[in-house]
């Protein structure tokens, strides 16, 4: 509730953020800005910090030093369910759905609590089905969450996410496992997503993915940022290579 | 939804004025005296239910919650002779004050630890009364009813009907917390609590709801004991057979659904009056525990998850 936010304003600003675990520093002077609608990849050798850096963005982890900012607001050290409600949502490397529940009521609950949707339980359930119809998981609506196979369950974790209304949508690896038809297949769906205006930072080891998808790609590197730019200029990085491809 | 709505208060008005009824025609007063402690499991059952079942956060100190409602009673008679409503209401407010006190203390703790901390609530607050003279102290005290009043003939019939009252409470509670926003919502963080966090359930805010709500009914269930046995000391108002009698009845009865801890507490309620009629009341726990082993093992669901598997196969028999 500090400032008015700007037509100009990036949608997330994170400043100088510091995450350590003990004597291990996770995430080490981090800045950096992301544009409404933008798609920006984040690329990294497993351990640099890039899952630390969005559970910053989440929520879901306190960063020790450092601010973030969302639509001109710090939020730095607000709940993640409160981030929900300003429309950040993520999906989790390893699907976390709400086993209990049906295929849509996983929906429901971003419906209910992340988008608020005041609609009807009628409009409301058809705001699920399309979603999940979008997501090709409209045959699985009824079925329990605890019997999705993995590539559904990565679907429905994107599905939950997009039900929430988001303004930014992080995905975290949403494509590891899957073959490269249904790799194309998450792929188009992000895009079309990207071009309704919700910014998506994409956490990926598939170049590929990455490669196609982003506007920007940034890499991290023992909690640092080594890399940042233009998806080319980053992969053509020495140090890049050197860090993340091995050489 | 909504005829289930005028189903359900008809129904309780029907339960409420069948005991009404049953309490002007019948004149043996043992009947009420033994069906009173069953009334009272349902509520412990059903109020522990809201925080044990709803969130899968278990809570050992049902006896806490319980003896301070036990004691609110006896305070407020010592002090102004207040009256059974009185009693009751102020009760349930401490209860709830107690939920927030116990949710702002370890409510961000998880599983075991959270539980392990509500048995030490049970044995800091019955240290603390065992040591106030003012209420008995260890000793306990003595109580004398006042005059009972119409249509009640006799103040046992009078306590079960409020009692039976508080049955009502109970379950509307729980029912509306199942059929709502925030029954989803619990639902979804007792799945997965960081999940329902990232997907905007503010899990701690609903956590505290919960302990609140059933904080205060506890406490409420526990407030006519002082005046049923006129009598009230630490030890047997803080038992810590009230809380693992209540764990065993939401359990055993099934927490997917109010009725679960309903038919629980009726089941091992009974059975227990019925033992300790029989037999005696140290038999009461060997019989829980089989009991207990016996549901874990062949329907961890309980009495709840028994009714739907049998609904649903004959559903498909047909």
């Amino acid at each position: 509730m500090t400032s008015a936010p700007t037509q100009d304003a990036p949608l997330l600003a994170i400043d100088a953020m510091t995450r350590s675990f003990g004597g291990f520093v996770a995430l080490d002077n981090v800045s950096i800005e992301i544009r409404k609608g933008e798609r920006f990849g984040l690329i990294g050798p497993n351990g640099s910090g890039k899952t630390t850096l969005i559970n910053c963005i989440s929520g879901a982890l306190l960063p020790q030093k450092g601010t973030v900012r969302f639509c001109g607001e710090d939020i730095t050290q607000m709940p993640a369910s409160r981030r929900a409600h300003r429309g950040i949502a993520r999906s989790f490397q390893i699907p976390r759905p709400f086993r209990s529940m049906t295929v849509v009521e996983n929906l429901m609950v971003a419906l209910d609590f992340a988008a608020k949707h005041t609609g009807s339980p009628a409009q409301r359930q058809d705001v699920a089905m399309s979603i999940l119809a979008r997501m090709g998981l409209a045959s699985k609506a009824h079925v329990s969450a605890a019997a999705l196979s993995q590539v559904e369950l990565r679907k429905m974790e994107l599905a939950r996410a997009v039900a929430a209304s988001p303004k930014l949508l992080v995905s975290d690896e949403a494509m590891a496992g899957l073959s490269s038809a249904e790799v194309d297949e998450v792929l188009d769906l992000l895009l079309s997503l990207a071009g309704e205006d919700i910014a998506i930072i994409m956490i990926e080891h598939i170049m590929q993915a990455v490669m196609r998808f982003s506007e920007r790609v940034m890499c991290l590197d023992a909690g640092r940022i080594i890399a940042i730019g233009a998806p080319a200029e980053v992969m053509a990085n020495a140090r890049v290579q050197e860090a993340y491809l091995g050489t | 939804m909504r005829r289930n709505d005028i189903a359900f208060w008809t129904g309780a008005a029907v339960f409420l004025l069948a005991i009404l009824l049953a309490t002007v025609l019948i004149r043996n007063e043992y009947p009420f005296f033994a069906g009173y402690v069953i009334l009272q499991f349902i509520v412990l059952a059903v109020a522990w239910s809201i925080l044990g079942g709803a969130a899968g956060y278990v809570n050992f100190g049902t006896n806490a919650f319980f003896g301070a409602g036990v004691y609110t009673a006896v305070f407020l008679v010592q002090a102004f002779g207040a009256p059974l409503l009185v009693q009751i209401a102020v009760a349930a407010a401490v209860g709830s004050l107690l939920g927030f006190a116990v949710g702002l203390l370890t409510l961000r703790m998880q599983g075991i630890f959270f539980s392990i901390a509500t048995i030490a609530l049970a044995i800091i607050i019955e240290t603390t009364v065992m040591n106030w003279r003012y209420v008995g102290g260890a000793a306990g005290i003595q109580l004398q009813r006042p005059p009972v009043t119409a249509p009640f003939d006799s103040y046992v019939k009078m306590l079960f009907f409020v009692q039976a009252v508080l049955v009502v409470i109970s379950v509307a509670v729980t029912r509306y917390i199942q059929h709502s926003w925030i029954g989803r919502g619990l639902q979804a963080l007792k799945d997965d609590e960081l999940a329902a966090e990232c997907t905007g359930v503010p899990t701690l805010r609903l956590k505290m709801l919960a302990c609140v709500l059933s904080g205060a009914l506890l406490s409420a269930a526990g407030a006519p004991a002082a005046m049923y046995l006129q009598y009230a000391d630490p030890s047997s108002a803080f038992n810590l057979n009230y809380s693992v009698s209540v764990l065993a009845m939401a359990l055993i009865g099934g927490t997917a659904h109010w009725l679960g801890p309903v038919l629980g507490a009726i089941l091992l309620g009974s059975t227990q009056q019925v033992l300790a009629v029989t037999i005696s009341s140290e038999v009461n726990v060997l019989v829980l525990g089989i009991m207990l082993v016996l549901f874990v093992v062949g329907a961890p669901k309980g009495l709840i998850g028994l009714l739907r598997s049998f609904s649903l196969r004959a559903g498909a028999r047909k």
